[in-house]
């Protein structure tokens, strides 16, 4: 024990000696946290829209300006043809490119039907899907404008239509941010947790002082809890840090307990711990552990569903997704703050992050070696 | 089998048994049947180039390593079986500086004297001639060092436990002059407060300052005696010879069938003949100046440590 906590002061001296570690400690996050959900949203905002306008009626007027005035389109372009228009996308200054045909107006009033052409630049999936969603519901909503103004009022309407009307549960507003905080803060605590540790054990063999360590009579377990300890409060500073900007930032305080996202994270942390460890067993240089940890971290985050919904991955990816650790504290973070879930909704996953910490921990100890 | 071996486990410093390890799947022989024994108290030197397995050795005997076959022990503990044992009484200098960079001098000296649950206080007296000269940078981190003095640091360090034995691996490499001479002064400080040393190096001018010395080669041992010994077991005469041009003189005698072996030795160049031939001075006087050299110079001088050590070498390469 009195072993363990001369390991301990020497590990938290070397921590808070070392600038860049500290700076990675309090400034990622707050950096992360303030930019990552301002700038990353998945609102699709100011698509470039061309508009080959042949009618130059009332009613084309009429749509252009509901579209401009929608505000997820600038309309940067009104090309005489629809080769014109396709030069522009081809030039990158448009995504999407509307084409309204001559006798638009006339066709409408008199035919009650008309025709109209998008195409759409896919280049940029995301973008290229939503605007075309977003463009096709004004349209439709002009439409419904152009009915109700030339059926008469009252008259029966023979088609029965579905109104659908959602409401967003645990996040009215369907805000963006609330969704993605809670998941970027799993980040900051995965880096630190994983990164971090990974990083100082290699770089005790890099400078060789793991050799003196090993020649000590000090029992590997002393060596082990002494790394794996001051990461462990690094990383739930981390995580209160995150919290304190979480609330004062954006507003999101978790609508479940304090002490249940604690607890997870608590278990969540030797999970990912156990993770840097192992990483460090395997490699020899600082650049070899970045280089396999970045690796894993990677796939960890593209498959977290931090990003992408897993319920719409194939099932093999699925399988992937929940052969990680990050992918079910994801789930919980949203859980928790946004739901308001207790330790009882959140066990099974509880379970899966306490075998993540026995299966990493105990193979990381397996392969940790004094003797080479 | 040597001899100490049949007696059992005495309390030799160090038995090193027909220890043999290679690397890359067997491909690398880094030690080749090696046996030795060092006795309590002894200043022993391992000598030999880059290569020749002496961090090997002393990472087996360390207990950082395993060798593939034969056995070892320190303080009449097994290396294997023993382990831990070793690792509370043996103190370990490895060849690369391996303290904390961003720690201070005396931070560095008080975490290695707790990881042994001492104290420095405890075991001053042992490091004291040595920490006096580095304690007015107490405060300054071991990373901000000059060579020598982290040199002195990694000493201190591997003694504050107080060992029995200590093995330092190439301490001198990389160390100025001066600072070499001080810290042989210092090794048999040591030893006079009965501590066993065992010290590699690749500098043949060290060597004599061991006590006894192990001549090693490619993980084979060539030679074990005392210094003297070992410059007395050199077979021939040896003289010194130099002309103009060194270079093509070198080639013109390793052309010449009377010269066994020649090689450049400083500012001249070592020869032997294959005879002892009181007319071989001059008739090789003759040939060089036949071969168009001028300001001739050969003399017969006493062999060093490392005429020795190349004579064993090429012994041990071409058997005659």
């Amino acid at each position: 024990m009195r072993t363990l906590k001369f390991l301990l002061r020497k590990e938290f001296r070397q921590i808070f000696r070392d600038k860049s570690i500290l700076a990675m400690i309090f400034i990622m996050p707050t950096v992360q946290l303030i930019i990552m959900p301002l700038a990353a949203n998945y609102e699709v905002k100011n698509i470039q829209l061309a508009v080959v306008d042949r009618d130059h009626s009332s009613y084309s007027q009429q749509l252009i300006a509901k579209i401009g005035a929608s505000g997820y389109f600038r309309i940067v372009a009104d090309p005489r043809s629809f080769r014109d228009a396709l030069r522009l996308v081809e030039g990158n200054r448009a995504d999407l490119v509307m084409e309204i045909p001559a006798g638009f107006e006339r066709n409408l009033v008199r035919e009650g039907a008309q025709n109209l052409a998008l195409s759409v630049d896919a280049i940029n999936g995301t973008k290229a899907g939503l605007g075309a969603a977003y463009l096709t519901r004004i349209i439709g909503d002009f439409n419904t404008d152009v009915r109700l103004e030339w059926v008469e009022p009252g008259r029966f309407n023979p088609m029965a239509t579905i109104e659908v009307t959602s409401l967003n549960w645990f996040n009215p507003r369907a805000e963006y941010r609330f969704f993605m905080v809670p998941a970027i803060l799993v980040l900051l605590l995965t880096l630190v947790g994983g990164f971090l540790s990974a990083l100082n054990i290699v770089r005790e063999k890099e400078i060789g002082t793991i050799e003196q360590i090993n020649v000590s009579p000090i029992r590997k377990w002393q060596f082990i809890l002494g790394k794996m300890i001051p990461f462990w409060v690094l990383g739930l500073i981390v995580f209160t840090i995150g919290l304190t900007i979480a609330r004062v930032v954006y507003g999101i305080i978790p609508a479940g307990s304090l002490l249940t996202l604690y607890v997870f994270a608590a278990v969540y942390l030797v999970a990912l711990l156990g993770f840097g460890l192992l990483i460090s067993t395997f490699s020899d240089t600082q650049i070899q552990a970045m280089f396999v940890a970045f690796f894993f971290i990677m796939i960890f985050i593209l498959m977290s569903g931090l990003f992408t919904s897993i319920d719409s991955m194939p099932v093999w990816a699925r399988t992937i997704a929940y052969l990680t650790p990050v992918t079910h504290f994801i789930e919980v973070m949203r859980m928790i703050v946004l739901k308001g879930s207790g330790l009882a909704d959140v066990s099974r996953q509880l379970l899966y992050e306490g075998l993540f910490a026995v299966v990493l921990n105990g193979w990381a100890i397996l392969n940790y070696r004094k003797t080479t | 089998m040597p001899l100490w071996a049949k007696t059992g486990k005495t309390m030799g410093a160090v038995t090193v048994t027909n220890l043999t390890k290679t690397y890359e799947k067997g491909s690398v022989t880094a030690l080749d049947d090696v046996s030795f024994r060092v006795e309590a108290g002894e200043l022993f030197g391992l000598i030999g180039p880059d290569g020749a397995g002496k961090s090997t050795l002393f990472r087996i005997l360390t207990t950082l390593l395993t060798a593939d076959r034969g056995t070892a022990g320190v303080d009449g503990f097994d290396v294997v079986k023993d382990y831990r044992k070793i690792r509370n009484t043996v103190g370990y200098m490895p060849g690369r500086f391996s303290l904390y960079q961003d720690l201070t001098v005396e931070e560095n000296l008080n975490f290695f004297a707790t990881l042994f649950g001492t104290t420095i206080r405890e075991n001053y007296h042992l490091v004291k001639d040595i920490y006096e000269q580095i304690e007015p940078f107490k405060d300054r981190r071991a990373g901000k060092l000059s060579g020598g003095m982290k040199q002195k640091l990694a000493l201190c360090c591997a003694l504050i436990h107080k060992p029995t034995v200590l093995f330092l691996d190439e301490p001198t490499t990389g160390v100025d002059v001066v600072s070499r001479r001080e810290f042989w002064t210092m090794l048999n400080r040591l030893k006079e407060q009965g501590i066993t040393i065992l010290v590699s190096t690749p500098y043949m001018d060290e060597a004599v300052l061991c006590e006894r010395i192990a001549l090693i080669q490619t993980g084979r041992i060539l030679s074990i005696d005392t210094p003297d010994a070992i410059v007395r077991g050199y077979p021939d005469r040896l003289f010194a010879a130099r002309t103009d041009d060194l270079p093509r003189a070198l080639a013109d005698l390793r052309a010449n069938p009377s010269v066994r072996s020649t090689y450049a030795f400083g500012e001249y160049l070592h020869l032997a003949f294959r005879q002892n031939d009181t007319e071989n001075v001059s008739g090789l006087s003759r040939y060089l100046a036949e071969k168009g050299h001028s300001g001739i110079e050969i003399k017969p001088v006493t062999p060093t440590i490392e005429d020795r050590f190349i004579d064993l070498m090429t012994r041990e390469t071409t058997p005659s």
